[in-house]
């Protein structure tokens, strides 16, 4: 009886499948997989990866976009970029911010977020990577995302390095061809180029290599507390999974007596 | 409580005395706790202690939420971000409730379908049954209502079509939809409101959990034969029973346990897998997503609201034979809540005098259909309103309403049930018989 419903659930996901490729329109945008050293259960952040990613946002995105969900201190705190105090102190003052107990603008501190976008219609970044969908497989069910991660940080990746080079103009204004871009036409000029941004120890500044450390900083401003998180999930499926052994056993010794013999039960 | 003669609580000590002349709640919790449960039952009837768990999960975690969350169109947004972000395991309390929402309605549906194939809806458990919708219905009320909260895309525009639904009504719609909302369109008021019923409800569940369980205890569980535990003397119960406490508690946490494992392993590891995307994108009333879709739960009678369009035959009949106070936007709405209330009707519907569906040949057919039914109408949900799936949707539909409608009541009338086992006892001894060493035989 389960077994047959089983296979029909089956059967049925697997029809759903199918149906799905047919529906899908003339465009398709493209995700290209990143192997990023935060998917997956085990998976973590880079450290080193974050403090360029910042840098790569800093130097690029923050022109356009904001961050206005992310306190500046988090930049100091575990599992993320870990940068030194005076540092991240030094950072926040960059940015001025208008005071209203002051009725002027300060420099920002630590506690401070990071600025909101400057242009209209530069959306905020700091939920981008789990506002997006990459990956929906195997056959829509999305249950790669346990090992893949739901393909968030793929799809800025896919953006920053999808620009074909073509463009066109309507109504005013200016359409970026990209493969990545839900209609295939982006209104964001190619925000990113090879050596755009120089890092201080000389790491790879390729399109390709900047593109992913933006796009694993934007992750983890996104979800600051992952690794928190996956270590909460290893601790309580261990013990869960020792308590259900403990139980199982217990369970098996209470029933022991009037399972195996009832004639003294 | 009445029902299955057991032995009831005595007090013994001076104080157990004392307290019992004035307010006998030991001699409740003992009653309830010691409960002679019937000895057969399978893996399936652990799904009421995982409910259980739900709520107050539930209730516990929105409790703290609650302190961090600001109800207010501008700020909402930002303070579950607050919540993610700063603080103290705020993201875990968060992603806990999250997914606590989806664990309820798993466990509630193999809750329900396992009742609707043993028959634990007929006579005399139809009270429970009863009440068991109507703690379905609040569940539906509240999850939907707490999905709001967040004010994301999906958030917003599903609160947009949902509320809509009550717009469809001829005549009164209207005013009633303005009164739910707090004003012509989802806003600060809806929010609001919204935000006070997802905390008031889940204690009327709660409430409605006590009468549920007051219901069955007064009648007895049902179990896999559907037959009824004897009740002629102490002993002859004892022979089909065991208490509650210690068989059954254990036997249920464990299998909480397990399924815990799994939970926190999606909470730890894919705390997303189950929301929609756009809800990390700010409500903005300007800019309606590509598609509009409820959580995963709402899917098969949200198909069903979707699949009685203005061009289906019946509709135009209905549309017609009314002059038009039941247009297809109304039809869809009926039958989303007539399919509910079809499932509530089930047990005047089901004409059988064989309650489990173990002995029932030709039921279980229809029955694993409908199981196969309600997963293709949750999938057609998920999928755009255009063809194959509208027809699919359709045809599922249909199926839903003649299974509770034409199928039950005709298969009691048509089909020849297999013989039931005496008594409990006996079911119980021929799956663990002494000879085999007390190893179960496979239960299906």
């Amino acid at each position: 009886m389960i077994r047959k419903i089983i296979l029909a659930a089956g059967a049925c996901l697997g029809l759903s499948g199918g149906l799905a490729v047919a529906a899908e329109g003339a465009f398709v945008p493209h995700t290209t997989d990143v192997a990023f050293s935060f998917e997956g259960p085990f998976g973590t952040f880079d450290r080193n990866q974050l403090q360029r990613g910042l840098q790569v946002y800093t130097e690029v995105c923050s022109a356009c976009h904001g961050l206005q969900h992310v306190a500046i201190r988090a930049l100091s705190e575990a599992g993320g970029p870990q940068l030194p105090e005076d540092q991240v102190r030094a950072y926040a003052e960059q940015f001025d911010i208008f005071d209203p107990a002051l009725d002027d603008t300060r420099p920002r501190t630590p506690n401070d977020h990071f600025p909101a976008s400057g242009m209209e219609n530069a959306p905020d970044l700091s939920l981008m990577a789990k506002a997006r969908a990459g990956f929906h497989g195997p056959y829509g069910t999305g249950i790669n995302q346990l090992f893949r991660g739901i393909g968030g940080p793929e799809h800025i990746y896919s953006i920053l390095t999808g620009y074909t080079g073509e463009e066109k103009e309507e109504a005013g204004t200016l359409f970026y061809e990209n493969t990545a871009f839900s209609t295939g036409w982006i209104a964001m000029s190619p925000p990113l180029s090879d050596g755009q941004v120089e890092f201080a120890d000389g790491h790879d500044n390729s399109l390709s290599s900047m593109a992913m450390d933006v796009s694993a900083f934007l992750m983890w401003t996104a979800e600051p507390k992952m690794m928190a998180r996956k270590q909460s999930g290893f601790v309580a499926v261990a013990f869960l999974s020792v308590l259900a052994v403990l139980l199982y056993l217990t369970n098996k010794r209470i029933w022991a007596n009037v399972k195996g013999n009832r004639r003294h039960a | 409580m009445a029902g299955i003669p057991h032995d009831h609580y005595e007090p013994r000590s001076g104080g157990e005395k004392w307290l019992y002349r004035r307010l006998p709640i030991a001699g409740l919790l003992y009653d309830t706790l010691m409960i002679p449960t019937p000895k057969n039952l399978n893996w399936m009837w652990i799904w009421g202690i995982v409910l259980t768990f739900c709520l107050a999960l539930q209730i516990v975690t929105g409790i703290v939420l609650a302190m961090h969350y600001t109800p207010q169109v501008d700020m909402a947004f930002a303070s579950v971000e607050h919540i993610m972000r700063n603080v103290n395991g705020g993201y875990m309390l968060r992603y806990l409730h999250m997914n606590g929402a989806s664990l309820f309605f798993i466990a509630v549906y193999l809750h329900i379908f396992r009742g609707l194939y043993y028959g634990s809806y007929k006579a005399p458990r139809e009270v429970t049954w009863i009440i068991g919708m109507l703690i379905y219905l609040a569940m539906m009320a509240t999850a939907f209502m707490g999905y709001v909260l967040p004010w994301g895309q999906m958030s917003f525009w599903g609160a947009t079509v949902i509320t809509g639904l009550f717009g469809a009504i001829p005549g009164v719609g209207e005013p009633i939809q303005t009164w739910l909302l707090g004003g012509p369109a989802v806003d600060n008021a809806t929010l609001n409101r919204f935000f006070s019923l997802h905390y008031l409800l889940p204690f009327v569940i709660a409430a409605l959990v006590a009468v549920h369980i007051w219901a069955f205890h007064t009648t007895g569980n049902n179990n896999p034969t559907g037959v009824e535990v004897r009740r002629g003397s102490k002993e002859e119960a004892r022979r089909d029973t065991l208490p509650f406490w210690p068989y059954f508690v254990i036997k249920d946490l464990f299998a909480l346990a397990v399924i815990l494992a799994v939970f926190f392993a999606i909470v730890g590891f894919m705390p997303n897998y189950l929301g929609h995307p756009d809800n990390y994108i700010p409500a903005n009333p300007l800019a309606t997503p590509a598609h509009i879709v409820p959580e995963w739960y709402f899917l098969p009678f949200y198909a069903i609201l979707r699949a009685f369009t203005a061009d289906v035959w019946v509709v135009i009949a209905v549309e017609w034979l009314t002059f038009g106070i039941i247009d297809a936007k109304f039809f869809g709405v009926l039958a989303m809540f007539g399919a509910i209330a079809v499932m509530a009707l089930a047990p005047w519907l089901d004409t059988s005098s064989v309650r489990s569906g173990r002995y029932r040949p030709m039921f279980q057919w229809w029955f694993a259909l409908l199981c196969l039914n309600f997963v293709v109408l949750m999938w057609v949900g998920a999928m755009p309103a255009q063809e194959p799936y509208a027809t699919i949707s359709l045809i599922a539909s249909a199926y839903w309403f003649a299974y509770f409608l034409i199928i039950l009541p005709l298969l009691g009338v048509i089909e020849k049930p297999l013989p039931q086992p005496a008594t409990i006892e006996d079911d119980f001894n021929a799956h663990h018989s002494p000879s085999t060493g007390g190893a179960p035989v496979a239960a299906e």
